[in-house]
């Protein structure tokens, strides 16, 4: 059967799925909207955050990340895991039980401040928009890839059936989606690696086979990569790095950042129990760890299988000719994610490190002149089933998960911006009387208008896409974790110190980060260059979140510790989120 | 604390000691093991490689997984002898 027709089915089958459990799952009230009337099994919840969590980010760009960078890149892998530690100690079964539908609604109640609770807004709009956009970017790249549409007809699509779920289902209609969204994309991820595992290792558990032996070599498989890709001038997969100080930050970033994402955080308020919070950030944690566990395996392998690919006589011998490349590479200069460029005329597709001082010598004695071989990183687990040889029906799997996996985290985010505009904004400001239906219908609307913007800025992307991930993590880690965790473990933040706190830890970040990277990412307006030498005490724009969290919390404290006390009410709060009793089902009263 | 039929002072410190004990673990496996003490832990093969990589890779997710179930597991007994379960 032509592979079109086969990624048709995968995909179009899943999305039939998707929209079948949607018409099911139909929000009839604003508590079905906002938290799914908090009656979750704490399971059924960990695989949802579980999709909600790994986004286009995970599912195609992070194994690709770790095999370009190696031990350097495990920072993804334990910030965007270790996050869930905070999330269950610090923040999730203390919201539970304060039983409210959003994070804002936590500030502005706990910190007595209609300002607080915008400050919060604002925050969680920002972290969300620029956060969706890569959702909605990666969906394309998807679609234009495996549907042989263009990606702007991709992103319709995406965002139609997206529309079709979420307007009608809300939390309730997103919960059960994702649920099934989790199983296609970790069997998406998961196949492929088995498979690739046990042709390279001989185990069938990626995770085993990444420490196993290399079957064709008889050397352990870290090792033998660390050969290959040396022997052509690259940098050891397993090498120390040398700035510690900034790997350190930046992995903390990312931590707090997944801990103060509002979109993870909303999901945790539709658990019927406090206990159930705890419970199901394990869960969370364990669905997510079947992918984060998979990556690393599927990284190493696949580097390993493309240095081979290209040079099918080992690193020694000859580069493959162009003419005889295999078709997936063919298919992927089409998207322009793969390119080559014959600069010495022979016909051979060299591959190597041209930056390399060391290996310019060798390089020259060979005949190459210039590395002639670049790819995106993204491409790697998408390309990863071809790369290996596997059947057809294997690649139409990853087309369908790739799609989930950007599609789940959309919705989830979707679905945080418009509990906030309506929730927060409209009935928490403007129109505090709106009834019931309105508010419901205002959710949806809100939620549609969400919509409209995200397709049209992944259909235009703004030239910093790439930055704007960085500037999620940044923007949760710097303002709202702090807030929330200081409401809940200090009875003396007082709403002047929160407020000062958060438009600190914002302030400090966005200077840190618009100073390498160009004012509201303005290219040509940043004061220095983006390096290692001018960064503070080496610290990279993108680790800069945990320092602005820290200015956070230290301001807070003293603006507090200045001003006066909280209110005796706003102690009682305090005091009433920390016990498990009493916690009734989520309201918004 | 007024109105409380159960003793909310110990409970709470309770928590904070159990929160205290699992983030020191916590830091202990990703920045500990995995980034700052690697270069300690270099004489310790492990498939190709050494018990940094592995921590780095693996072993501080895993770690995570236990911490949370640890924690859950242990609150939920908390909230029984302090009697603060839900209904």
């Amino acid at each position: 059967m032509d592979q079109f027709i086969i990624n048709l089915l995968f995909v179009g089958g899943s999305f039939a799925l998707y929209i079948g459990i949607a018409i099911w799952a139909k929000a009839g009230s604003t508590s079905d909207f906002y938290v799914a009337s908090g009656g979750v099994h704490p399971i059924t919840n960990g695989a949802a955050i579980g999709a909600d969590w790994m986004s286009a980010a995970s599912f195609i760009s992070m194994a690709g990340l770790i095999a370009a960078g190696g031990y350097a890149n495990s920072t993804f892998l334990m910030g965007w895991t270790g996050g869930y530690v905070l999330l269950a100690m610090l923040l999730a079964p203390y919201l539970r039980k304060f039983g409210k539908f959003t994070v804002p609604e936590f500030i502005g109640d706990r910190f007595y401040s209609k300002n607080a609770r915008f400050v919060a807004v604002a925050c969680l709009i920002v972290a969300s928009v620029t956060y969706v956009i890569g959702q909605m970017a990666g969906a394309g790249v998807a679609f234009s890839r495996f549907l042989e549409v263009d990606s702007t007809t991709g992103l319709m699509i995406a965002a139609v059936v997206v529309f079709i779920y979420a307007v009608m289902g809300g939390m309730k209609g997103i919960t059960y989606t994702q649920v099934a969204q989790y199983c296609v994309l970790i069997i998406a991820y998961t196949i492929p690696a088995v498979f690739i595992s046990l042709q390279l290792t001989g185990n069938p558990l990626p995770p085993l086979g990444l420490f196993s032996t290399h079957v064709e070599s008889g050397v352990p498989l870290l090792e033998k990569l660390d050969q290959v890709i040396t022997d052509l001038g690259f940098r050891d997969y397993t090498a120390d790095v040398d700035n510690k100080l900034n790997m350190v930050l930046f992995t903390l970033s990312l931590m707090i950042g997944t801990a103060g994402l509002p979109h993870v955080i909303i999901r945790f308020f539709t658990v019927p129990k406090v206990a159930d919070a705890r419970w199901s950030a394990g869960w969370a944690l364990v669905f997510i760890a079947l992918l984060y566990l998979t990556a690393p395996a599927v990284a190493s392998m696949a580097r390993l299988n493309l240095m081979t690919t290209i040079y099918p006589e080992g690193v020694d011998g000859q580069a493959i000719q162009y003419d005889e490349r295999p078709q997936w590479i063919q298919e992927w200069e089409v998207t322009g994610l793969i390119q080559f460029n014959d600069k010495n005329s022979d016909g051979r597709i060299q591959f190597y490190n041209e930056g390399n001082a060391d290996f310019a010598e060798e390089a020259a004695s060979r005949g190459w002149e210039g590395n002639e071989f670049t790819y995106n990183n993204d491409i790697l687990v998408l390309a990863n089933p071809e790369i290996a040889n596997l059947p057809g029906w294997v690649v139409g799997l990853i087309a369908a998960g790739g799609l989930a996996a950007a599609l789940s985290t959309a919705a989830g985010l979707l679905l945080a911006i418009s509990s906030a505009v309506s929730h927060d904004l409209i009935k928490g400001a403007f129109k505090p009387d709106i009834s019931e239906k309105g508010e419901l219908l205002a959710a949806r609307i809100s939620m549609a208008a969400a919509i409209v913007v995200a397709t049209y800025l992944g259909a235009n992307p703004p030239g910093f896409a790439a930055q704007v991930v960085a500037l999620a993590f940044g923007i949760a880690a710097a303002s709202l974790f702090p807030a929330l965790m200081m409401g809940i473990f200090s009875k003396r933040v007082n709403n002047k110190g929160a407020i000062a706190g958060m438009l600190a830890g914002l302030g400090s970040t966005l200077v840190y980060i618009f100073i390498f990277l160009g004012w509201f990412f303005i290219p040509g307006t940043n004061n220095l260059a983006n390096t290692p030498d001018n960064w503070l005490l080496g610290i990279s724009p993108l680790s800069f979140g945990a320092v602005g969290a820290m200015i956070n919390f230290a301001v807070a404290f003293a603006v507090s510790n200045a001003t006066e006390e909280p209110p005796v009410e706003i102690q009682e709060l305090v005091e009433s989120v920390r016990y498990p009793r009493g916690a009734g089902g989520a309201t918004g009263h | 604390m007024s109105g409380h039929d159960y003793d909310s002072v110990s409970y709470w410190k309770a928590n904070l000691r159990l929160i205290f004990g699992s983030l020191i673990v916590w830091a202990l496996v990703s920045y500990g093991f995995a980034i700052l003490l690697r270069p300690m832990l270099a004489g310790i093969p492990i498939g190709g490689t050494d018990l940094g990589f592995w921590f780095a890779q693996q072993g501080s997710i895993l770690t995570f997984i236990g911490l949370i179930f640890h924690y859950a597991w242990r609150m939920n007994r908390l909230d029984e002898k302090f009697g603060v379960k839900e209904d």
